[in-house]
């Protein structure tokens, strides 16, 4: 996965995202943010499930799914 | 302790493009119905699961009727089959004291064995076999004869029973809205009702006793009732005169709408629909206005989708999470386009059995069918729902567990909430034997080796 464009974009706490190359800003939760985190620090989806998992109170099957689902999102949005 | 897990979202903020009238008619959740908890229908009946009302089946026809009755001193409703022909629908809308309105055999058999007498039968539609207009004659149900050849097959009916048997004619008129249901029936405007019932008086195995009209579906506009009984009363007042004939029935169909959501409409249905009591209004107003001051027919009201249609709901659930090539977010969920006709034409409420948090989405509902129809809901505007949420769609009481279809999958278990809020499974889920029993494999085969 290319993470170039996502160590550029500037992350707020609050979970404002803006994008200095394109101008675009973007709004994500706790979770989307603290993924956005993991992928930026080059972690993989593994690594990153784990994390979630020790922060959050989810099952492993939901959070695989939602890891995937967040990354095409931000396919979509020709973020990675 | 962990903090509590919301499913991740990312939207890209834009400006401009906001719709002025909101997308929150599918924003919603319902934790139960009818005070049954949604989890407590599907463990007992499983999922997908059709949940009708007993409550609100006889609210809604005790609402239209005694309205109807209040305007026109001689109102009657007949059950209309094919809007929903399970025997439990209708057996609480005759115990209500509607009679049957049938459009086939089938539906004839069907209510003579759910114990309706013949007389108490509308037989209508624009096919019936000689054998069931022998039978119905014999019982003295109304018939109302749709076309010329079917003149002549009543009368062939009437002769093998050896007597002279009463009938309606159903017709047909431009009432101004469009499409124009000029397909059943005699038309009013070039003379072919009056020509039917010319040939009638001159019959010698039927004699004419009432006019039948149904002027469309789902109608929006109740002025179009308001033409349809003033042309009616004319063509009536026009065969009074011209051969000495007393109608003693006027009956005029159904074709209100319920509080569904047609696709195409912007506003929802609660603004876009109007109230079914001015239907009524548009029907026995006109009716008061165009009738002698003695003159009282009996007029009958085949009213389906506005008394069932919203006392029915479908759960399903949600079997899988996708997200399509183009970002949009689609689910697949246990209940298809097979069991839901209504979903060519309606946009269904849709809630969820929980409050979810998270990023609205608009989100696409496929149904489970191995094709590429099979979208339920195209555009239903939802949180993230994990895999197992359950999804309530309605109104669903109208037309589904009648026109829906055994494809791919077997149809499944429909429940009734009973008014004193016990639960009856008023027909059960199919089973291999329900779609192989009336196949025939010959002899020779029947043996492969694979």
């Amino acid at each position: 996965m290319d993470i170039d464009k996502l160590t550029v974009l500037a992350v707020s706490e609050s979970g404002f995202i803006f994008d200095p190359v394109t101008g675009h800003s973007y709004t994500a939760n706790a979770t989307g943010l603290k993924i956005l985190e993991l992928l930026k620090a080059d972690k993989n989806e593994d690594e990153i499930k784990s994390a979630i998992m020790d922060e959050f109170d989810a099952s492993d099957d939901e959070v695989t799914v939602d890891i995937q689902d967040f990354i095409e999102n931000l396919k979509k949005y020709f973020l990675v | 302790m962990k903090k509590e897990y919301i499913k991740p979202y990312i939207k890209k903020q834009s400006a401009g493009v906001m719709n002025k009238f909101g997308v929150t008619y599918n924003k919603g959740h319902r934790e139960d119905i009818e005070g049954v908890p949604v989890g407590k229908l599907t463990e007992e009946f499983g999922s997908p699961v059709f949940v009708l009302s007993e409550r609100v089946i006889r609210e809604r026809y005790r609402k239209i009727y005694s309205y109807f009755s209040s305007k026109y001193p001689k109102a009657k409703m007949s059950w209309s089959y094919k809007t929903n022909y399970l025997g439990a629908v209708c057996s609480i809308l005759h115990q209500e004291g509607e009679t049957a309105e049938v459009v086939s055999d089938f539906e004839y058999e069907k209510a003579r064995s759910l114990g309706v007498p013949g007389n108490r039968i509308i037989y209508n539609g624009p096919y019936k076999p000689l054998e069931s207009l022998v039978t119905s004659f014999k019982d003295g149900a109304m018939v109302n004869l749709d076309n010329f050849d079917e003149i002549i097959k009543a009368e062939e009916a009437a002769k093998q029973i050896g007597k002279k048997v009463p009938v309606g004619i159903r017709v047909n008129m431009d009432t101004g809205v469009y499409p124009q249901w000029s397909r059943f029936g005699f038309p009013i405007e070039n003379n072919g009702a009056f020509n039917a019932v010319k040939r009638i008086s001159h019959s010698e195995h039927l004699y004419l006793e009432g006019i039948h009209c149904h002027i469309g579906t789902f109608m929006m506009d109740p002025n179009a009732y308001k033409e349809a009984v003033k042309k009616v009363v004319q063509l009536m007042r026009k065969i009074e005169k011209e051969f000495n004939i007393t109608i003693s029935y006027l009956d005029f169909g159904g074709g209100f709408p319920s509080n569904n959501k047609l696709k195409g409409t912007y506003l929802p249905p609660e603004v876009a629909v109007q109230p079914v009591e001015n239907f009524i209004d548009a029907v026995a107003d006109t009716l008061l206005d165009e009738l002698a001051p003695d003159e009282y027919p009996d007029v009958y009201l085949e009213t389906g989708r506005a008394v069932v249609d919203e006392a029915g709901w479908l759960i399903s659930t949600v079997d899988a999470v996708k997200r399509l090539p183009d970002g949009t977010k689609s689910y697949i969920i246990d209940a298809g386009v097979n069991l839901l006709y209504t979903s060519t034409w309606y946009n269904y409420k849709v809630e969820i059995d929980r409050e979810l948090h998270g990023a609205y989405e608009n989100s696409v509902l496929y149904g489970p069918l191995c094709m590429n129809i099979d979208v339920v809901v195209e555009s239903a505007f939802l949180p993230p729902l994990p895999k197992g949420t359950r999804i309530i769609l309605s109104p669903m009481g109208a037309y589904n567990v009648t026109q829906w279809m055994q494809f791919i999958r077997y149809r499944p278990a429909v429940a009734m909430i009973m008014e004193d809020g016990t639960l009856e499974r008023i027909r059960r889920p199919e089973k291999l034997e329900d779609v192989t029993g009336p196949e025939f494999v010959p002899e020779k085969l029947r043996k492969f080796n694979l």
